[in-house]
């Protein structure tokens, strides 16, 4: 069994958020950067358990980026994994960053690529979904259990209003989110452990871009909280309905 | 059967047992806008069996509806689905999708197959005026980003509650589309739909519950005030990873991010990565025991007291509103 992870580098869910340069940049400077949540505690987690069950399995990272993603490249060799690619490319556009997990994915041929639901920093909830249709593989998005039977996946994803379980033969994609594993915390002998693991780094295939980012707007600020009494709640049901409309 | 004609602005209509999703009713009133920015006109699409009217779709600015009514469709294979969405797409210029589940397993798939530009979580129409960007959201609610799409084809997976329903009277023409329908690799073996409860994504009041309601056996007056006002019932993160709520009504940053019209918060103390899942909520209503709780900082109304001599006067006064 391989598995191909992908890796996402993003700011942390704490940091302040704001643009430079005419608000086409975001600005950077003093942004903590983590994996993110989704690939680190769902995608990856879930593969070193299924190595956990099977020691046979190769778990492989790839991350799209510059050189300064590989602190979290790192980390999650801590956590688990065997050896990671790092593909030397900066692209905010899914299709190009897709397209260089594709064709990692395709020189590998893995059983299963997984990806996290999204990024949380830019939301596109589109890598694995771009990478299964370069790969002409299915792809089942947001999953919150995955287990295998034989030569196939039994995967449960969210759906609107519930979940559905799907069996699906390999190789197969999955974007993965919460419920699929629990969140671990390197531990000394996997952080030394990554230090001597393989990163390799190769240079990007030739991929179009589809989109830009022309800019940023942060929301309007709020005008103020109104405050009620806690001695006439009735009072925040009044304004609810005359004022807000919205009841 | 006829194949599909020259035209612009192509709505995929989702759909659950028979039953259009009010998702893609905002898909496809924002269709319509786009088709009328752009000077022409739009047309949807819809897979599986229908029981729904979907000539009624003519009432969401949709000129004709194209039906795929093969029962094999009820299942939802990624694949199979984006390969009869390209086919309807072959003279689309633009494809809008709503940005629920269905929509960002097939989007990205289409993508790629149509060289298409994707704008997933777009919150308002395209600005035309210097080439075609489309804002969405970004830093999970914490920021908007303006995509410019440089592909001949673009397509747009709309937020859901961030466009609002127009109705504009008028009945779709209904034609079947003619479509090759691969064997899906997916065997749905399992659907469990959560019944008689709102969809969390798709409401328009959310009442949730923080580590403030001390305990599980407190959620009535959660659930109680959400019955009344006929709205879906949320929680912040550490509920549910103590398993007082089910992990599905956790909204927030590593959640579901939503945008009702009304947020009530109750006994949330609004840590950033919670207010990154609703800062989009068009009226947040805090009620919190702690004056410095941030929450405050992101309201419109708020009452600074304890949840539990405070929600039962609510519970009434929404009672007596609504004649109960």
């Amino acid at each position: 069994m391989k598995i191909l992870v992908c890796i996402s580098k993003t700011p942390d869910t704490t940091a302040k958020i704001a643009f430079s340069d005419n608000n086409t940049k975001f600005a950077a400077d003093g942004v903590q950067w983590i994996i993110n949540p989704y690939d680190e505690w769902y995608a990856l987690v879930r593969a070193i358990e299924l190595k956990e069950a099977d020691a046979s399995t190769a778990i492989h990272l790839i991350t799209v980026g510059g050189a300064d993603t590989e602190p979290i490249i790192r980390k999650a060799l801590a956590l688990g994994g065997d050896e990671a690619i790092r593909v030397n490319a900066d692209s905010h556009d899914s299709f190009y960053i897709a397209s260089q997990i594709a064709e990692i994915a395709r020189q590998g041929s893995y059983d299963l690529i997984f990806t996290g639901k999204e990024t949380i920093d830019y939301n596109g909830s589109s890598i694995g979904g771009m990478v299964a249709e370069l790969l002409d593989m299915p792809y089942i998005s947001h999953a919150v259990k995955f287990n295998l039977d034989g030569g196939a996946a039994v995967v449960t994803r969210e759906i609107d209003g519930g979940e559905e379980t799907d069996k699906v033969g390999l190789p197969v994609a999955v974007s993965c989110q919460k419920g699929m594993a629990e969140q671990r915390i390197p531990n000394m002998k996997g952080i030394m452990g990554a230090r001597s693991k393989p990163l390799k780094v190769v240079e990007p295939v030739a991929a179009e871009t589809y989109t830009s980012i022309a800019s940023f707007d942060l929301p309007p600020a709020k005008a103020g909280v109104k405050l009620i009494s806690a001695d006439t709640p009735e009072e925040l049901v009044r304004l609810l309905h005359e004022e807000a409309k919205a009841i | 059967m006829v194949k599909l004609k020259n035209m612009s602005v192509l709505v995929f209509i989702d759909q659950s047992e028979g039953h259009i999703k009010k998702s893609s009713f905002e898909a496809a009133s924002y269709g319509a806008k786009v088709a009328e920015q752009l000077g022409t006109t739009a047309e949807a699409l819809i897979l599986g069996s229908v029981t729904d009217d979907v000539a009624a779709l003519g009432n969401y600015g949709i000129k004709k509806v194209y039906t795929v009514a093969d029962a094999a469709l009820n299942s939802f294979d990624a694949q199979v689905y984006t390969k009869i969405i390209a086919q309807a797409a072959a003279n689309s210029d633009i494809i809008v999708f709503s940005n629920t589940t269905t929509g960002k397993a097939v989007a990205p798939r289409l993508s790629v197959k149509l060289k298409a530009g994707l704008v997933s979580g777009a919150v308002a129409l395209p600005d035309t005026s210097n080439g075609f960007t489309v804002k969405k959201t970004v830093f999970s609610g914490k920021a908007f980003a303006n995509i410019s799409v440089t592909t001949a084809k673009k397509i747009i997976a709309l937020n859901p509650n961030s466009f609002n329903i127009i109705t504009t009277g008028g009945t779709a023409a209904v034609e079947p589309f003619a479509a090759t329908i691969d064997a899906a690799k997916v065997t749905v073996t399992n659907v469990d739909l959560v019944k008689g409860e709102i969809p969390l994504g798709e409401a328009d009041i959310v009442v949730s519950g923080g580590r403030g309601l001390k305990g599980p056996e407190n959620w009535g007056m959660i659930t109680e005030l959400a019955q009344l006002l006929g709205a879906a019932t949320a929680c912040s993160r550490p509920v549910a990873d103590i398993n007082w709520r089910p992990h599905h009504e956790h909204v927030g940053q590593t959640g579901l991010a939503i945008a009702p019209n009304l947020y009530i918060a109750v006994g949330i103390s609004g840590a950033i990565q919670h207010l990154a899942g609703v800062n989009r909520s068009k009226v947040i209503v805090v009620i919190n025991k702690d004056p410095e709780a941030p929450f405050f900082k992101a309201a419109d109304y708020g009452i600074v007291g304890d949840a539990f001599e405070v929600m039962p006067k609510i519970i009434d006064a929404v009672k007596k509103l609504k004649g109960a």
